[in-house]
């Protein structure tokens, strides 16, 4: 399985698959609650998170607002610090940049480190295309990859994975026959594998949490320290980032490393923070090249009530406590981008039309909102590209969408609501129209309304509406 | 005060006991309510299904409807987010300016109930007397768009008889969702299963809430399973007396 951006599968119909995996249900449900039930208690130790959330809001905003002026002064201060700034307007050109820079140094295997961005343009089989190997070094990136599948979590790629499961991957791909499930061995393991690509690896490829427009400092937040071995080993850094994470200062970042790690991983701190600007003699490497990539974003930017996508700073906290996501895991979703997040972001960067069942994967219980560090409204934007799916499906899809029974069915409800008397006549209708599947109460109801009565009853509808009691009482 | 009741088109049609538990209730504590009949549907469902170009004449009825009133009250936390939470926002999407001022005029005087005997009479001892084994599930909506916080719980402590056992993980949805429970029915069935079981382990018989949808969805589950436990909205239990159980 193979997930980039645009889902293969429409949400609904991936979900049951994954609802019925039981093993993948249990691993999601530990870890998704221990990591909320940490989020939660260090996001209320702090007296100004609220604060925090809005101060955050609003760098995200204003960097949204003057994008062009500060990715241009990004370029410009990333070239003042010895790199060099590459603009890709969409995945295709974003792999011939990087493959060119990788080639052109005649080396066929490069170490990567946050990759998620990479793994939106599928940069892995694009190198690899090129006869170029990809190790990953993130370590819930390199069991996935071992593993032969995709990330299902923006923070915790392979969270559908218990110990167990890893142990035996590690076994099959490292030639570890006797390897146990101690988290210490399954670790000292990867550490061993990995640090022979480290050593031997000339060329590092990572993504960006944040790159500060006055400086042209580039930052990224990670735990194990395997990000900043790939950072600062390789002769070359090719760091490939979307257009939306500069941020205006390097004092944004005082709000910004606050905010993240307590969202993400329930710490204070994360482990390691590296940031470096350019390039500077004998320290690091010695070559650095940034990557800044369209592939969607701009579209997205130039709705109003979508644009606020952008503000993520892929923390996960959403993915955490959405009551869909726990269940599902991110796979179901069919993007790298996967959860409440995804839901809003993917169906902008690839166009509604090719994803819209995934702003309906959502009962829009909120609870994403409630802990978004930056604040962005996923239930209202969730909302809004429901609309825009129903208005393409309504005017683009000709008569496939005029004849859409739920369309029919919307149009004809609005039609009834529109005025009492054909409401009162609707309720009329719906009292006796029951009678044929009401003996007590409502067991089965035919065609898409099946998936009620599937494990709920409906109650019988009552003889007499209120309206009805309200008038008898009122003649009285 | 001119009160007038918004009793939602859900519960006109499915649950009039509900609307006749807000009349009963608040005539109790000395008020006068008005029903006006032209009211239909706030358009919430199309709203949030997507239909929102088909939700714009709703809103235009609804603020017409109700704009005399010095209070509307209704019990449904969700209805009352739509007029007051997406109202601006569809008067915006239509490019209707009247329709957002005018939204914006009505909203401070939509109440759900709970928030308006709180907040707005200063009650949390309603009189009712409800002798049972109860369990309150809040709804996202109360909790996430309106912000009732413990509201309807201050309301459940000051019942007489009432034996008021809390709810496991109650803040996680049901999974009802709306169109959501039949668009992505198996994903729902399998947040209505936990919350079923957290239910259950209270060894309530009576689950209540603020809104009648949710509760027909949880309510749906314990009458197929046999649960031996029923749902109950928040006005029925309010309105409940010594004299006049509910």
């Amino acid at each position: 399985m193979n997930i980039r951006l645009q889902p293969s599968v429409p949400f609904e119909r991936a979900a049951p698959e994954a609802l019925r995996n039981t093993q993948l249900r249990r691993n999601l449900a530990r870890a998704t609650s221990t990591i909320r039930a940490k989020r939660a208690q260090v996001a209320a130790e702090l007296p100004d998170w609220q604060a925090l959330r809005d101060a955050g809001a609003r760098i995200k905003e204003e960097s949204m607002r003057h994008l062009d002026r500060y990715l241009l002064q990004l370029e410009e201060s990333v070239q003042r610090a010895g790199g060099t700034v590459h603009w890709a307007r969409d995945a295709a050109e974003a792999n011939r940049i990087i493959g060119d820079l990788v080639s052109a140094r005649g080396v066929d295997e490069v170490i990567k480190v946050k990759s998620i961005t990479s793994d939106e343009i599928g940069l892995n089989d694009a190198l690899a295309s090129r006869g170029i190997r990809a190790i990953e070094t993130d370590l819930a990136e390199l069991i996935i990859q071992l593993a032969g599948e995709s990330s299902s979590h923006i923070l915790v790629p392979a969270i559908h994975k218990n110990r167990a499961e890893i142990r035996d991957v590690f076994r099959g791909s490292m030639n570890l026959p006797d390897l146990s499930d101690e988290p210490a061995e399954l670790a000292e393991a990867a550490r061993l594998y990995l640090r022979r690509a480290f050593l031997r690896a000339r060329i590092g490829i990572s993504g960006a949490n944040f790159a500060v427009a006055e400086t042209g400092t580039v930052c990224v937040v990670e735990s194990e320290g395997n990000g900043r071995m790939c950072l600062t080993l390789p002769r070359t850094l090719i760091t490939l980032m979307g257009i939306e994470k500069v941020i205006p200062a390097w004092q944004d970042l005082e709000v910004l490393l606050q905010l993240l790690p307590r969202s993400s991983t329930g710490e204070r701190m994360n482990p390691y923070t590296s940031l470096w600007t350019g390039v500077r003699a004998g320290d690091g490497p010695e070559e650095f090249h940034l990557v800044l990539l369209d592939n969607g974003r701009t579209n997205a930017l130039a709705d109003p009530a979508g644009r606020q996508a952008l503000h993520c700073i892929r923390c996960s906290a959403c993915l955490n406590v959405c009551p869909v996501y726990e269940r599902v895991g991110g796979h179901a979703y069919g993007s790298v981008y996967p959860g409440p997040i995804g839901a809003i972001i993917t169906p902008q960067l690839v166009g509604i039309e090719h994803a819209s069942s995934l702003p309906y994967a959502s009962s829009l219980c909120g609870a994403c909102y409630e802990v978004c560090p930056v604040k962005i409204n996923i239930p209202d934007v969730l909302v809004h590209l429901r609309g825009k799916a129903v208005r393409h499906h309504q005017d683009e899809d000709g008569i496939r969408g005029k004849v859409d029974p739920e369309n029919a069915a919307m149009r004809l409800m609005a039609a009834i609501f529109a005025e009492r008397k054909r409401y009162e006549r609707a309720q009329r209708l719906a009292q006796i129209g029951q009678l044929p599947l009401a003996r007590g109460a409502i067991t089965r109801l035919p065609g898409p309304l099946a998936g009620w009565t599937a494990m709920r009853d409906l109650p019988a509808i009552p003889k007499q509406t209120f309206r009805q009691w309200w008038m008898r009482r009122e003649q009285r | 005060m001119r009160i007038a009741l918004f009793i939602t088109c859900f519960n006109d049609t499915l649950f009039p006991q509900t609307g006749q538990a807000v009349v009963r209730l608040l005539e109790r504590l000395g008020h006068q309510v008005e029903f006006p009949l032209e009211q239909t549907c706030c358009g919430q469902m199309h709203f949030n299904s997507g239909y929102q170009r088909e939700a714009v004449p709703l809103a235009r009825r609804f603020v017409h409807i109700f704009a005399e009133y010095e209070a509307v009250i209704s019990p449904s936390a969700s209805c009352v987010g739509m007029v007051r939470d997406a109202y601006p926002r569809l008067a915006d999407l239509a490019g209707d300016a009247a329709l957002r001022a005018d939204a914006e005029a009505l909203a401070p005087r939509v109440w759900e109930l709970s928030e308006f005997l709180i907040r707005k009479l200063g009650i949390e001892d309603v009189g009712a007397s409800y002798p049972h084994r109860v369990t309150y599930h809040p709804t996202c909506h109360s909790l996430r768009v309106l912000h009732l916080g413990d509201m309807p719980l201050h309301l459940l402590r000051h019942v007489r008889g009432i034996d008021l056992v809390e709810l496991p993980a109650a803040v996680e949805c049901c999974g009802f969702g709306g169109t959501f429970a039949v668009k992505n029915a198996d994903v729902s069935m399998a947040m209505l299963t936990d919350k079923v079981r957290h239910i259950l382990d209270t060894g309530a018989e009576v689950c209540t809430s603020g809104d009648n949808s949710c509760l027909l969805h949880i309510g749906g589950a314990l009458h197929r399973q046999r649960a031996g436990v029923r749902t109950v909205h928040l006005a029925e239990i309010l309105a409940a007396t010594e004299e006049r159980p509910a």
